[in-house]
């Protein structure tokens, strides 16, 4: 966008993704409590959080799944009233949910699942970026045969597949061996250099530090925002600026 | 077109290509109504069908060490909107022999017609049988649909079954199948079946574990929409030492359908296991999240979901 001010053209980046004041009650237990949050085109944004903090809380309302609708808030989705529209919807508009754990599918094949009738996609370039051998997983099933791992990656791939503007990402290294995390890394550079923006929901510092941005999240809100290493170690630090770790077990010591 | 021309134009509905009806090397038999209309066998397969003005009765027999390397088809159906086909089988597959059979039943333009199926099949010791029955009916619905088979597997001998029906609106499916199991044998026996409209789905299977270490599965896809009702029952036994069944049923309901699932697993040995599970319910929420989460609109990912589950 681009605005004139006392003679001067100023070029102003709207961001994202913008949150303002959401709020999610549960019951009469609040998830979220008047989070605030920003991600710019093409920003790779860790979020970090204790258990019950609200993260994935955040991921699925994000995404308009069942139930996940916010009392208070808005969110702004380049440019569209997120809120007012159906989980397709916003699909439809670039956003997507890679789950914590993702659902199984019987007898649906892994290049069905990532290509979704789209015959004309490929899915062996997403497989190999997540480290699976196309020809031993191409028509393998989304079942229960697949270990956690496996489809871990192939919710990835399947991420991969649709070039988000922004992939959510919900503890993308669960179930992941150590030697496997760096493929997982790789898939959000890739992301990243296909121009997409990435909120990514993790617990593992090394994930985190890839990231352009992070925030902190405790008892629904955001309580500390900066360049990774900073919230990286004040989330390590085992600090809470809002609850003294009373709520979020983040203990000062 | 002729009745033999009509049936063989829908036999692609079930997966079967016209052209298996002109292969030498392919044996068949086609009937619609009491009447043959077609027939081959092959070396190791002795195939007689009898037309009478009630029935068609045939014996299928695959001798002793054959196997039948192509699957022999089976071909019954009716061409016409109303009519009667009422079938006796029996089936004998001999000591150490092995084939497949894929059974067609064929009802396009149905609209008050009855298909009645009665068999036995045995399954001699180290012998192998797949049967492979696919139904298509038109949009009308308004059948009775009766296949009732007992079947018996020897002595280390293997079983699987495999029951669609998943194109078009069939009216009352009555299926009722026991299988006994003797000694090392193996039965497994799989339906799926989409129901529609007001199609009434009754699917019995019972596997009667007699011999030690002999397995059974039963194991169940119905999905139902619009007023479709189904009631699954499937019955396992275990006798034995070291017998194993399992009963897996998965419905999924749509629209105004309903759907039951009884699984009735018994013991009577305390060295064998049964175990069951059911699911009854409309589409995983999860799974239709995932799919609207890459683009598919609920519909889309509906129709997904079901084409997996029906697989």
């Amino acid at each position: 966008m681009h605005k004139k001010l006392r003679g001067v053209v100023w070029t102003v980046t709207l961001p994202l993704l913008d949150i303002r004041n959401l709020t999610f009650t549960a019951g009469d237990q609040r998830i979220l409590d008047r989070l605030g949050l920003t991600i710019d085109p093409g920003e790779i944004h860790a979020l970090l959080g204790a258990n019950g903090s609200g993260k994935t809380t955040l991921a699925y309302l994000l995404m308009g799944c069942d139930g996940y609708v916010p009392t208070t808030g808005t969110v702004m989705f380049n440019g569209a009233d997120l809120l007012s529209l159906k989980t397709h919807e916003r699909a439809k508009l670039g956003l997507t949910l890679a789950w914590q754990e993702p659902a199984r599918f019987e007898g649906l094949t892994i290049r069905e699942y990532l290509t979704l009738g789209r015959t004309s996609l490929d899915p062996e370039p997403a497989l190999l970026q997540v480290g699976l051998d196309p020809d031993r997983y191409l028509n393998r099933r989304v079942d229960k045969a697949l270990s956690g791992g496996e489809r871990h990656r192939v919710e990835l791939a399947s991420v991969l597949s649709m070039k988000p503007t922004l992939a959510i990402l919900d503890e993308p290294t669960a179930g992941i061996d150590m030697l496997s995390i760096s493929h997982i890394i790789n898939v959000i550079r890739v992301l990243k250099d296909h121009g997409g923006a990435v909120l990514l929901i993790t617990h593992q510092e090394e994930v985190a530090a890839i990231a352009d941005s992070a925030s902190q999240l405790c008892n629904g809100r955001i309580i500390f925002s900066g360049d990774p290493a900073h919230v990286i170690e004040h989330f390590r630090g085992r600090t809470c600026v809002r609850c003294d770790g009373e709520v979020c077990g983040y203990v000062r010591t | 077109m002729s009745e033999l021309d009509e049936l063989a134009r829908v036999l692609p509905m079930v997966g079967a290509e016209p052209t298996i009806l002109a292969d030498e090397q392919i044996a068949h038999v086609v009937g619609h109504g009491h009447r043959i209309l077609s027939r081959r066998s092959v070396p190791g397969l002795q195939l007689d069908v009898e037309e009478t003005p009630e029935a068609l009765v045939g014996k299928m027999t695959i001798q002793a060490g054959v196997t039948i390397v192509q699957p022999i088809h089976m071909c019954f159906g009716l061409a016409h909107p109303t009519g009667s086909q009422r079938i006796q089988i029996d089936v004998f597959v001999e000591e150490r022999a092995t084939a497949r059979v894929l059974s067609h039943c064929l009802f396009p333009v149905a609209t008050a017609a009855e298909h009645r199926m009665q068999a036995t099949i045995a399954v001699g010791p180290g012998a192998s049988l797949t049967y492979t029955e696919g139904h298509y009916h038109g949009p009308h619905g308004g059948m009775l649909v009766l296949p009732h088979a007992t079947v018996k597997i020897g002595k280390g001998a293997r079983y699987f079954s495999d029951f669609s029906l998943l194109s078009g609106s069939v009216g009352n499916l009555d299926i009722d199948y026991l299988v006994e199991v003797e000694e090392d044998g193996i039965a497994e026996l799989t339906a799926k079946i989409f129901a529609h409209r007001t199609d009434q789905i009754m699917l019995k299977e019972a596997v009667i574990l007699r011999g030690e270490r002999s397995r059974g599965l039963i194991k169940t896809r119905v999905v139902l929409e619009d007023e479709a009702r189904a009631e699954i029952t499937g019955i396992t036994e275990a006798h034995a030492r070291g017998a194993r069944g399992h009963v897996d049923c998965m419905e999924v309901v749509q629209g105004r359908a309903h759907a039951s699932a009884i699984p009735i697993v018994r013991v009577f040995h305390p060295e064998a296991k049964v175990t069951h599970e059911a699911a009854i319910g409309s589409v995983n929420k999860k799974e239709l999240e995932t799919l609207m989460a890459r683009g598919l609109t609920p519909e889309q990912a509906i129709e997904m979901i079901v084409s997996g589950i029906l697989r």
